[in-house]
């Protein structure tokens, strides 16, 4: 196939296709959803909550296997977990036994590293990240922004090929969310990583990335509309918010979004506005 | 209300009790002094008694016994129950196919399967370690299986991402999900196991403190009988104190220490 011809796409989805159940049950999350993350692209994924974005990065992730259509990461195509992915989560995903030090160094254990020299890079990783101090804190001991730079450390010491993020600074207050963008921003600056990342909150899907996508309403959500988002880099989120071209993009996105937001919401919305009449 | 002030009222309270013991078993309040006597004893007698068990040391062998037994079957069930729950945990098919089994097990009062021991491990120690185990190893069973069952899903989902193969899973995610159900069991599961040994102890035995009690009984012997029941008790707690030190240490990672459900 052309991913194959042309070999050069970091995450590739081609006519991808996932359902859910067998037989009367069967729901259809996501249909025909064809995109390619160049290498070096940051690509952002927007759509109404229940559309399917994490199901499509668990399809490039090798976590879901599609029902049609086919995931290639860097050319290979995707059966099984790809090793090459880091994937952050959106819940909490570090394991609550160890402390934050272990639970980055052992991101470099499972792959034959020696844990001496595991541990001394999950202490660079740590400080990288903010963490010099947090190092032998347990994840219930750290907060939620804490948390996620663990999670981060622990995704980035392995160096992956390509980033998956499903919305990971959802859980996080407004203010945490720039800085872990910030910081996601001059990370990912460093090495330039294909990311594809998921989210619900249009501003930061602008600010991170080169390219937003947006998706339909499930079920059989697919891919309404793309732009391109061609703000300079390096950026720092809190200014990148007061470029006039910034308003522009969001108001564009948001056109193509709020039909689909309002569709997912169902009839909710309609019955709000009957009950502000009347009161 | 503060520590001390508790502490008042807690001792208080003891002491209220013992008077009104005492009282009951001085004067004719509730009837004939030597009917109370016999059926409640006295406070002085019980204290003395428990005195000479530990002046003569007739009771340190008894308290060897039943802590032997507790821990040989605390050891051995856990040991059991892990194994068990890990590989039916692992094997949806075999633990469909054993369900039934298992909850009729389950179900039985262990009291009955005591006398069988008896007859198959004889009347020393190993008839009184097989009622404890068939205690512990339900309790750990059920809670290591709910361990490896319930670890999160996108724990899991992070580790696979993060690389790790079967075996790596199961020593850096599995296991400790299983280790921290067992131990927030550990004060049930230890409990039963003193409960296994002492009623094994009850029901046939040469020694141990379930003996010293059915000794005392069989004479009616109220004083050795209370005093029996008052060391036991005061054992129980200092386990359990232990148990509360071990677990504070092992599951230093949790929030709060292991619920007590029992």
């Amino acid at each position: 196939m052309a991913g194959e011809a042309s070999g050069q796409a970091a995450i590739e989805l081609t006519g991808v296709a996932v359902s859910f159940g067998t037989g009367q049950q069967i729901y259809r999350a996501v249909a025909d959803v064809d995109l390619a993350v160049a290498p070096g692209e940051f690509v952002a994924i927007v759509g109404p909550t229940g559309c399917g974005k994490s199901t499509l990065l668990n399809v490039a992730a090798g976590l879901q296997a599609p029902s049609a259509g086919q995931a290639r990461v860097r050319g290979h195509a995707v059966s099984g977990i790809v090793g090459e992915a880091g994937y952050l989560f959106q819940a909490d995903a570090l394991m609550p036994w160890k402390t934050a030090l272990a639970n980055v160094a052992v991101a470099l254990e499972v792959k034959g590293v020696a844990k001496r020299e595991a541990e001394e890079r999950a202490l660079a990783w740590l400080a990288r990240v903010g963490l010099k101090n947090y190092v032998h804190r347990y994840p219930h001991q750290l907060s939620g922004g804490q948390k996620k730079r663990v999670a981060l450390a622990q995704v980035l010491i392995r160096d992956p090929a390509i980033l998956l993020m499903d919305e990971p600074f959802g859980p996080l207050d407004a203010q945490t969310r720039t800085l872990m963008g910030d910081l996601l921003l001059a990370l990912w600056q460093a090495d330039r990583k294909a990311v594809l990342f998921v989210t619900h909150d249009l501003d930061e899907a602008i600010a991170l990335s080169d390219r937003v996508v947006v998706m339909s309403a499930g079920p059989s959500s697919h891919i309404i509309a793309e732009h391109r988002i061609d703000l300079p880099r390096p950026r720092e989120i809190g200014d990148i918010r007061l470029d006039p071209r910034f308003h522009a993009f969001q108001s564009a996105i948001w056109r193509d979004l709020k039909a689909e937001v309002m569709r997912a919401y169902g009839d909710e919305f309609v019955g709000m506005q009957n009950f502000a009449m009347k009161v | 209300m503060s520590r001390t002030k508790l502490l008042a009222w807690q001792i208080s309270l003891g002491f209220a009790l013992l008077l009104f013991w005492h009282a009951i078993s001085t004067w004719p309040i509730l009837g004939d002094v030597k009917q109370v006597k016999f059926f409640f004893s006295t406070p002085t007698d019980v204290i003395a008694r428990i005195w000479r068990f530990f002046a003569t040391g007739m009771i340190w062998r008894h308290l060897w016994i039943t802590l032997v037994e507790t821990l040989l079957a605390f050891g051995i069930g856990s040991l059991g129950g892990i194994v068990v729950g890990f590989w039916l945990a692992r094997q949806p098919r075999v633990a469909a196919v054993l369900d039934p089994y298992v909850k009729m097990a389950n179900a039985l009062p262990r009291v009955v399967l005591a006398p069988i021991f008896m007859l198959w491990f004889g009347l020393d120690i190993w008839s009184k370690v097989a009622l404890g185990v068939t205690l512990v190893f339900f309790i750990v069973f059920f809670n290591v299986y709910q361990g490896v069952k319930e670890v999160s899903q996108t724990i899991l989902a992070n580790a696979r991402m993060l690389g790790m193969n079967e075996r790596q899973l199961f020593r850096h995610v599995y296991w400790p999900s299983a280790l921290s159900w067992m131990f927030s069991s550990l004060h049930t599961s230890v409990g039963f196991a003193l409960v296994g040994a002492v009623v094994g102890e009850y029901l046939g035995s040469a020694a141990g403190l379930g003996y010293v009690i059915h000794e005392a009984e069989s004479t009616f012997d109220m004083t050795g009988v209370v005093a029996g029941m008052a060391v036991l008790s005061a054992f129980v707690i200092l386990i359990d104190w232990m148990v509360t030190l071990v677990e504070n240490r092992l599951l230093a990672w949790r929030p709060q220490a292991g619920d007590r459900t029992s």
